[in-house]
C-alpha cells in the first residue's frame, strides 16, 4: 500500500476518533489545525498528493463527522467561537462541491426549527457570500465528463437550481433573504459568469474545459421560470464581454449549444428578451438557428406564430437577428412566407385573437423592412398570392381593426414586393396602433423626407416680426427712439374672434316645404348646402310642416349624395333624419324599415336606416326631451348689441342672492327632470317588428345571412339598441321573446361582430322586460339562453364577446336572486 | 371735427343736407372708452360694438375722410373719389357748408380713387386714373394743371390702377406714388422722374387697397384674395414681400394704417372690419356690425375709426384708444 495514502488514512482516523470521544477544547483545535495542512494554505502544507488524496476520499467523510458534532456546549469548548471558526473554515476553503453537497444533505437531515439547522443555513450563506458557488461550477468545468460523474452532477445540479426551494421548504419563515429566488438568482448569475471567466481564461491558457454543466445550470433555471433574474445580470455583462472578444463570443455560442433540448425554448426565450437588440442576439447565439433544430423550431415556429406576447422590440431582435448573417437569411424568407400564409388565411383572421393578428402583422412589416428588392424578387408570386389572399379576407372582416391591419399591411407589403407596380392606398384613421405599425416598416429613420407640397409661387413665408427688418429698411433714417417706444405694444389685448368663420353668402330656405325642393332640384350648390345645415332646426321648429311632407323629406335625405364636398356631411343628413323620424315617428319609420329590406340600396343607406332609427329611437326615449332647445342655430347676423353681456350680468345677480339668502333647509338644489311619458312606448312596435321579421330573406343584392354580414352585425345591434330603449314600455315582452328567438338563430354565427351583438341584445333583453314577465314568458328561451352563454363564456376566441357573455350571464344571476323570495332567518 | 363722407357709385348727393347723418353723434368722441376695454385681460373680451353708426347715407358708402378741421388752411378740401358722373369735384366745407367749387373731368372708368398730396399752402397734387386703362394722371390743384401722367412701360401690363397712393419721403421734397394694379402689383413710381422705381407682385388677383408707413418703410395692401401682403421699402427704393397673412374671408375692399403707426384696419367683403396690430400682422378684433360689404375704412388722427360700407351705414369705433 502507498505509504502516503495510508498516512493520511491514519491521521483522519485518528482524527474523527479524537473528535467523537474528547470534550477537550484545545485537544479538539489542535487535531483540526493538524488536518487543515491538507487543506493547503497553511505555513506548512500536506504533499500535494496527500492534498489530492484527502479531498478525494476523506473531506466529504470528515465534514460529516463534523457536522455530527454541531452542538451549543461543543461550540463553546473554546471561548471567542474559535471553535467556531475553524470548523466553518473547512466548508469553506475545503473542495467546493463536496462541501456545498455536505451542507445541502446536513440542512436537509436537520430535524425542523433547531440550532444546527440554522448554523447550517447561516453558514450556507457564507458559503454563497463568499463566492463558493462559483467554485463549485468552476470544478465540474474542469472535469471532463465522465459517466462516474454524471450521478454526481445531476444531483450538484439539482441542488444548486433548486436551492432557494429545498431552503425555503427547510426554513420556512426563517428562511433568509439571500435565499429568496429573487436574490439567490442574480446571484448565481454572477457566479455564473466567475466560472465563465474561469473557462476563458483556461482556455487562453491552452487547457480544455466543458460548459456543459453552466449550460445545463443556465436551462434549468431557465425552465424553473427564472429567466428575469438570472439572465437579467448575465445578458448585459456578456454583451459587454462578446462584443469585444471573439473567444468570449465561441465560449458563449458553446454554453446555449449545450443548453439541453427541452431547456432550449426557455433559455432562447429569456434571451431574445433580455438581448437589446440584433446584434446582441447575434453575439451571444452565433449560428445556433443552423445548428440547432430544436432552435430553429423555437425561433422561427414558436415564437412567431404560437406565442404573441412579446413586445415590439423583441420582435424586431429577433427577426433583425435572423437577417444579420447571410446564412440565416433564407430562414427569414421562409418565417415571411409562412407569416403572409398565416396572415392571409381566413379562418386564422376569423378565429385567432386580434392580439395574435396585430403580432403577426408586425412580424411581417418588420421581415420585409430587412428584407432586400432581390431576395423578394426569388418568391414574389408565391408573396403576392397571399398577400392578394389576406387582403381580400381582411376587408371582408366586419371589425375595424381587423380591415385597418389589411390595409396597412396591404399598403406597406405591396410597395415592397411590388414596387414598379401602382401604389395600392387605403384610406384609414391613424391612431397609434396605425403608426406603430409604419414606423416597423421603416427601419432607419428616414432623413429624406423631400418636401413636394413646397409653394410654387414666389416663398412667401409667414411674417415674423423681426425687429431688425423693421428698423433697418427704409428709404428715410428715423430716430432709434421712436421705435423703442412703439415696442410697448404688446399690452393690446385682443378680442374675442371665435365668430370669425366663413362667409355664407346663400340664404336658407324658411319653410320645411322648400326644402325638399331645395335639396332636389337646386343647380344652386351654396343653396343646396345652407338647406342641408338648417334644416335639423327647421324641422324641430315646425313639426306640424314637417310631419305634412314627413316620408317625402326622409326618402330625400336617405337618397341624398354628398356632392360638393360639404364638411360634416354624413352628420347634417343623419340629424336630419332623425329629426324627421322623431317628429313623425309612425310613418318615418314604417318607410325606413320597408326600405332597409327593399331592393337597390346600397350597405351604406342599410347602416344608415339602423343609425338613424337607433338615434331616434334614443332621442324618442329620452326623458325630458321637450324642455331641450333644439341644436344649436347657425350663428346670427350679427351680435345683438349688449347681449353677450347678459349671462355674465345674471350670473352675478344670482350669485348674490345667493350668498344674501339663507335657506331652512337644503333640498336638491337643481329639480330633476320632469317626470314625461315616454315618447318611444307607443311606436317602439313601428320600429322593431318591421326589421326583425324578414332577415332570413335573401334579395338579389342583399344577403343578410350570407355576404352582407356586416349589415347583419349591425341590424344585430340596433336590435338591441331598440329593445334597450323600449325599457318600461308595454311593447317589450313580445319584443323581447322575438329577440330571443331571433338570437337563438343566429348563435353560433361565425362572425365576431355579429356575435357581439347577439351578446348584448341578450343583455339588453334581461335588462328590459320585467323579470316576472321574464320568468313567466319566456322561461326555456332563458335557460337555453344561459346554457349558450356559458359556454360562449368560456371557449369562444373573441375577448370582447367573452366578456359580453360574462356581463349577460351576471345579469341573469342577478335576475335569479331579485326573484327568490329571501331566505327566511 | 366732422367726418365727411364721400360720394357713391350710385348717386350723387351734392346738395344734401348732413345733418340727418349726426343723429346718434357725439360731440367729444374720443374720450369715451367702451366698457369693454375695461375687462380684464383673460378670457378675450367679446367682440367690441361700434361707438356709434351713422345713417341716413341712403346708398352705399363708398369712400371716407376725416376732416381736420384745426389745420388753419383756408378751406379744407375733400376729394370725393370719382362718381359716376367721371368727375372729381372740390368741396368747400368751411364753417358747415357743403358746396362743390370745382371739378375735374375724369377720362376712365373705373373702381380707383384719387390720392391727394398737399404741397404748400393752398396747393395739392393730386393723382386720379388716367386715360388708356393703365396710366396714372398727376394734375396739382387747384390750378387742374396737369403734371404728368405715368404709363407703365409696354411690355409689364399691369392693368387699371386699382388704389393709389400718394407720399412724399422725409428726405426729399420729391413725392412718391405707390399704385396698386390689376394684376395684383404695387409699384412705386417716382413722380418727376416719371419712372416706375420698383414694382413688386403680391397678389394673384388685382390689389384692392393699399396703405404705407413711410416711417417704418414698411405698406400693406389687400386685394380679392384671401390674404394680406405687407411689403417693404429699401433704402435702394425697392419694394420687397415681405409676407402674407392670411384671412378667413377673401376680399379686401380698403386697408387704413392709425396715424399712430400701431394698428392695421381692413375692410372685408365679408362685411368684417379686422384690426390687426401693425409691427407684430397679430389679429386683434374681428368687427361684425355691417350686413354688407366694407367698402372704406377710414382713421381720424385721434385714432377713432369708422367704416362705410354697402349697408348705408358709417360705423365708427374708438379701439386701443392711444395712451
Amino acid at each position: 500500500m502507498d505509504p502516503v495514502l495510508s498516512t493520511v488514512r491514519l491521521t483522519v482516523r485518528e482524527a474523527v476518533h479524537t473528535l467523537s470521544s474528547s470534550e477537550d477544547g484545545g485537544c479538539i483545535f489542535s487535531t483540526l489545525g493538524s488536518l487543515k495542512r491538507y487543506l493547503g494554505e497553511t505555513e506548512n502544507p500536506a504533499l500535494p498528493e496527500e492534498q489530492e488524496e484527502f479531498a478525494r476520499i476523506h473531506f466529504s467523510t470528515f465534514l460529516r463527522c463534523l457536522v455530527g458534532k454541531l452542538s451549543p456546549d461543543w461550540l463553546e469548548l473554546l471561548p471567542d467561537g474559535q471553535l467556531e471558526e475553524l470548523w466553518a473554515s473547512f466548508f469553506l476553503e475545503g473542495p467546493a462541491d463536496q462541501a456545498f453537497l455536505v451542507l445541502m444533505e446536513a440542512i436537509e437531515g436537520a430535524a425542523s426549527p433547531s440550532f444546527r439547522l440554522m448554523k447550517m443555513a447561516r453558514l450556507l450563506a457564507r458559503f454563497l457570500s463568499a463566492g463558493r458557488m462559483a467554485a463549485v461550477m468552476e470544478g465540474q468545468c474542469r472535469q471532463q465528463t465522465e459517466p462516474a460523474f454524471s450521478l454526481l452532477q445531476e444531483t450538484l445540479l439539482s441542488k444548486v437550481v433548486g436551492l432557494p426551494d429545498h431552503l425555503g421548504n427547510r426554513l420556512q419563515r426563517e428562511n433568509l433573504a439571500g435565499f429568496f429566488p429573487q436574490n439567490y438568482f442574480p446571484l448565481l448569475g454572477e457566479e455564473l459568469l466567475q466560472a465563465l471567466q474561469v473557462v476563458v481564461e483556461s482556455l487562453r491558457g491552452g487547457l480544455d474545459c466543458s460548459v456543459s454543466f453552466l449550460s445545463q445550470v443556465l436551462g434549468k433555471a431557465c425552465v424553473h421560470g427564472r429567466q428575469k433574474e438570472l439572465l437579467g445580470v448575465l445578458v448585459p455583462r456578456l454583451t459587454a464581454l462578446t462584443q469585444g472578444s471573439c473567444l468570449w463570443q465561441r465560449v458563449c455560442w458553446r454554453l446555449v449549444e449545450r443548453v439541453p433540448d427541452r431547456a432550449m425554448e426557455a433559455v432562447l426565450t429569456g434571451l431574445v428578451e433580455a438581448a437589446s437588440g440584433p446584434e446582441v442576439l447575434s453575439w451571444l447565439l452565433g449560428n445556433l438557428v443552423m445548428k440547432s433544430k430544436k432552435a430553429q423550431f423555437v425561433m422561427t415556429q414558436k415564437l412567431l406564430f404560437l406565442q404573441y406576447r412579446y413586445t415590439t422590440p423583441v420582435l424586431r431582435s429577433l427577426l433583425g437577428y435572423l437577417a444579420m448573417d447571410s446564412q440565416r437569411r433564407p430562414l427569414l424568407i421562409q418565417a415571411l412566407k409562412e407569416l403572409l400564409e398565416t396572415w392571409g388565411s381566413s379562418s386564422a383572421i376569423r378565429r385567432a385573437p386580434l392580439a395574435q393578428q396585430h403580432y403577426i402583422s408586425k412580424a411581417i412589416l418588420v421581415c420585409l423592412a430587412h428584407l432586400g428588392e432581390a431576395e423578394l424578387q426569388d418568391c414574389r408570386d408565391e408573396l403576392l398570392a397571399s398577400l392578394m389572399a389576406g387582403v381580400q379576407s381582411h376587408l371582408d372582416s366586419s371589425l375595424p381593426s381587423v380591415r385597418r391591419l389589411g390595409m396597412i399591411v396591404a399598403e406597406v407589403a405591396s410597395a415592397q414586393i411590388h414596387p414598379e407596380g401602382p401604389p395600392l392606398r387605403f384610406q384609414y384613421e391613424e391612431d397609434e396602433l396605425t403608426r406603430e405599425l409604419l414606423a416597423l416598416a421603416t427601419p432607419q429613420p428616414a432623413a429624406d423626407s423631400p418636401s413636394e407640397a413646397g409653394p410654387p409661387v414666389a416663398p412667401l413665408t409667414a411674417e415674423t416680426p423681426n425687429e431688425e427688418m423693421v428698423s433697418s429698411g427704409g428709404p428715410q433714417a428715423q430716430p432709434e427712439g421712436s421705435d423703442s417706444e412703439l415696442d410697448s405694444d404688446d399690452e393690446f389685448v385682443p378680442y374675442d374672434m371665435s365668430g370669425d368663420t366663413e362667409l355664407r353668402s346663400s340664404k336658407a330656405p324658411v319653410y320645411v316645404r322648400d326644402c325638399v325642393e331645395a335639396l332636389t332640384t337646386s343647380e344652386n350648390w351654396e343653396r343646396w348646402e345652407a338647406t342641408l345645415r338648417a334644416l335639423e332646426g327647421l324641422i324641430f321648429r315646425s313639426p306640424a310642416a314637417t310631419q305634412e311632407v314627413s316620408v317625402e323629406l326622409a326618402k330625400v335625405l336617405l337618397h341624398l349624395e354628398e356632392k360638393t364636398g360639404v364638411a360634416g356631411f354624413e352628420g347634417l343628413r343623419q340629424r336630419a333624419l332623425v329629426a324627421v323620424t322623431v317628429t313623425d315617428p309612425v310613418r318615418v319609420a314604417e318607410y325606413l324599415t320597408t326600405q332597409f329590406y327593399a331592393l337597390n340600396y346600397s350597405l351604406r343607406q342599410r347602416m344608415d336606416i339602423l343609425d338613424v332609427l337607433t338615434l331616434a329611437a334614443q332621442e324618442l326615449s329620452r326623458p325630458g326631451r321637450r324642455q331641450k332647445p333644439p341644436q344649436r342655430g347657425p350663428p346670427g347676423p350679427g351680435p345683438q348689441p349688449g347681449s353677450p353681456a347678459t349671462p355674465a350680468w345674471r350670473a352675478v345677480v344670482e350669485e348674490r342672492i345667493r350668498s344674501k339668502t339663507r335657506r331652512v333647509s337644503k333640498g336638491s338644489a337643481g329639480q330633476g327632470p320632469a317626470a314625461d311619458p315616454n315618447k318611444f312606448n307607443s311606436v317602439a312596435g313601428y320600429f322593431f317588428f318591421p326589421l326583425i321579421q324578414l332577415f332570413d330573406r335573401p334579395l338579389v343584392t342583399f344577403d343578410l345571412l350570407g355576404d352582407d354580414q356586416l349589415v347583419l352585425g349591425r341590424l344585430v345591434h340596433t336590435l338591441g339598441a331598440l329593445m334597450y330603449l323600449s325599457v318600461n314600455t308595454m311593447v317589450a315582452v313580445p319584443m323581447g321573446k322575438a329577440l330571443l328567438e331571433f338570437v337563438w338563430a343566429l348563435r353560433f354565427h361565425g362572425d365576431i361582430y355579429v356575435r357581439q351583438g347577439l351578446l348584448s341584445a341578450v343583455s339588453s333583453v334581461l335588462l328590459s322586460v320585467p323579470a316576472e314577465r321574464l320568468l313567466a314568458d319566456l322561461p326555456d328561451e332563458l335557460l337555453e339562453a344561459q346554457s349558450w352563454l356559458a359556454d360562449v363564456a368560456q371557449k369562444d376566441p373573441d375577448e370582447d364577446c367573452r366578456t359580453l357573455a360574462i356581463k349577460a350571464l351576471l345579469l341573469l344571476e342577478k335576475l335569479r336572486d331579485k326573484l327568490l323570495p329571501p331566505p327566511p332567518p | 371735427m366732422p367726418l365727411a363722407p364721400g360720394t357713391s357709385h350710385t348717386s350723387d348727393f351734392a346738395g344734401r343736407s348732413w345733418s340727418e347723418a349726426w343723429t346718434e353723434g357725439r360731440d367729444t368722441p374720443g374720450d369715451c372708452i367702451p366698457p369693454s376695454m375695461v375687462a380684464p385681460p383673460s378670457p378675450p373680451p367679446p367682440p367690441p360694438d361700434p361707438q356709434f353708426v351713422l345713417r341716413g347715407s341712403r346708398s352705399a358708402v363708398h369712400a371716407l375722410h376725416f376732416c381736420g378741421g384745426a389745420q388753419g388752411q383756408g378751406h379744407p378740401l375733400l376729394l370725393s373719389g370719382q362718381g359716376r358722373d367721371l368727375r372729381v369735384h372740390v368741396w368747400d366745407l368751411a364753417e358747415g357748408r357743403n358746396a362743390i367749387v370745382d371739378s375735374v373731368c375724369l377720362e376712365s372708368v373705373g373702381f380707383c380713387r384719387g390720392s391727394v398730396l398737399a404741397c404748400g399752402p393752398q396747393r395739392w397734387m393730386l393723382a386720379m386714373p388716367g386715360k388708356g386703362g393703365d396710366e396714372v394722371q398727376i394734375l396739382e390743384m387747384p390750378s387742374k394743371t396737369s403734371v404728368c401722367s405715368l404709363k407703365p412701360e409696354a411690355e409689364a401690363r399691369p392693368g387699371m390702377p386699382m388704389c393709389l397712393q400718394l407720399w412724399q419721403a422725409d428726405s426729399s421734397p420729391l413725392p412718391l406714388l405707390l399704385a396698386g394694379y390689376e394684376d395684383g402689383s404695387v409699384a412705386l413710381w417716382d413722380v418727376s422722374a416719371r419712372k416706375v422705381c420698383s414694382r413688386v407682385a403680391c397678389h394673384e388677383e388685382p390689389v384692392m387697397g393699399l396703405d404705407f408707413d413711410s416711417q417704418k418703410a414698411r405698406g400693406v395692401s389687400g386685394s380679392a384674395e384671401k390674404a394680406l401682403a405687407v411689403w417693404s421699402l429699401d433704402e435702394q427704393r425697392a419694394l420687397q414681400v415681405h409676407g402674407t397673412h392670411q384671412l378667413t374671408n377673401p376680399g379686401v375692399a380698403d386697408v387704413r394704417i392709425r396715424p399712430d403707426r400701431r394698428l392695421l384696419a381692413t375692410a372685408g367683403w365679408d362685411h368684417r372690419i379686422r384690426v390687426f396690430h401693425w409691427r407684430t400682422m397679430k389679429p386683434l378684433a374681428v368687427l361684425a356690425f355691417h350686413s354688407a360689404a366694407v367698402h372704406c375704412l377710414a382713421f381720424a388722427t385721434d385714432g377713432l375709426l369708422a367704416a362705410g360700407s354697402g349697408d348705408q351705414r358709417i360705423s365708427v369705433w374708438s379701439l386701443y384708444p392711444r395712451m
